[in-house]
């Protein structure tokens, strides 16, 4: 029974509702961390090394590049974790109706978005 | 005679769980980490290195990093099952994955037990 159907798939003109912006964040920030293991297993390294080794790590993340990595993996881990807990939730059946779901979803965009800010000005 | 439509390699339910226990661990070591940051005030590079130098505080940190690289295996195979259609293809960046996932297991077994 194969049937062509026609397909809209035209993304520009999509417009997701604020749950369905926050699960493809999930998908895109899981993906980035993805990217960034080897290179925050580093950052690891360099946290635990000899005093002399860390004040070259401390000078190599003080450098604005490395910084608005960090800030964008750190987005990822908290947009991440903060979006997983909620569908944790969502799996045991809680907040399932609509005007919960967005506002947690509301939620999640908003501390992921304002902790990223307020650590990124803090440690600038 | 019944008809039957067998699907799938029925790998489903265990992933699904999978990825559910491993972010559960993940969220707890977060917020252990966290709460560490928080009471060590800005945690100094001294207490962070007597930290890490606890051989519990490695076992802890191996078994959340090796949920997290499990985590990410199930997260980045879907990605490819999602998107790529082409098998051949999907298959070279399964085991691009999972050769990603293997190398960054190995070197986090160094940083975290390489420390004195």
């Amino acid at each position: 029974m194969q049937k062509a159907r026609p397909k809209h798939l035209a993304l520009w003109q999509i417009r997701l509702p604020l749950p369905g912006i926050v699960s493809i964040l999930h998908r895109i920030s899981g993906a980035l961390m993805f990217a960034a293991i080897p290179f925050m297993l580093y950052a690891l390294e360099g946290t635990l090394s000899s005093a002399e080794r860390f004040a070259a790590f401390k000078e190599c993340i003080a450098h604005p590049v490395t910084k608005l990595f960090l800030l964008a993996v750190l987005w990822a881990y908290l947009h991440h974790a903060c979006a997983g807990t909620r569908f944790l939730f969502l799996d045991i059946h809680k907040g399932t109706d609509l005007k919960t779901a967005r506002v947690t979803a509301y939620i999640v965009l908003a501390v992921s978005l304002s902790l990223t800010a307020i650590i990124g000005a803090l440690t600038w | 005679m019944v008809k039957r439509h067998v699907v799938g390699a029925h790998y489903g339910l265990r992933d699904w769980l999978v990825q559910r226990v491993t972010a559960v661990i993940m969220l707890v070591y977060t917020l252990g980490v966290v709460a560490f940051i928080l009471c060590a005030n800005g945690a100094s590079y001294e207490a962070w290195q007597e930290l890490f130098a606890c051989t519990w505080v490695k076992v802890v940190t191996t078994i959340s990093i090796t949920a997290l690289l499990w985590h990410a295996w199930v997260g980045v195979r879907d990605i490819w099952m999602d998107y790529i259609q082409h098998v051949g293809v999907r298959l070279t960046m399964h085991v691009l994955t999972l050769l990603w996932l293997i190398g960054s297991l190995i070197y986090m077994v160094k940083v975290v037990w390489g420390v004195a």
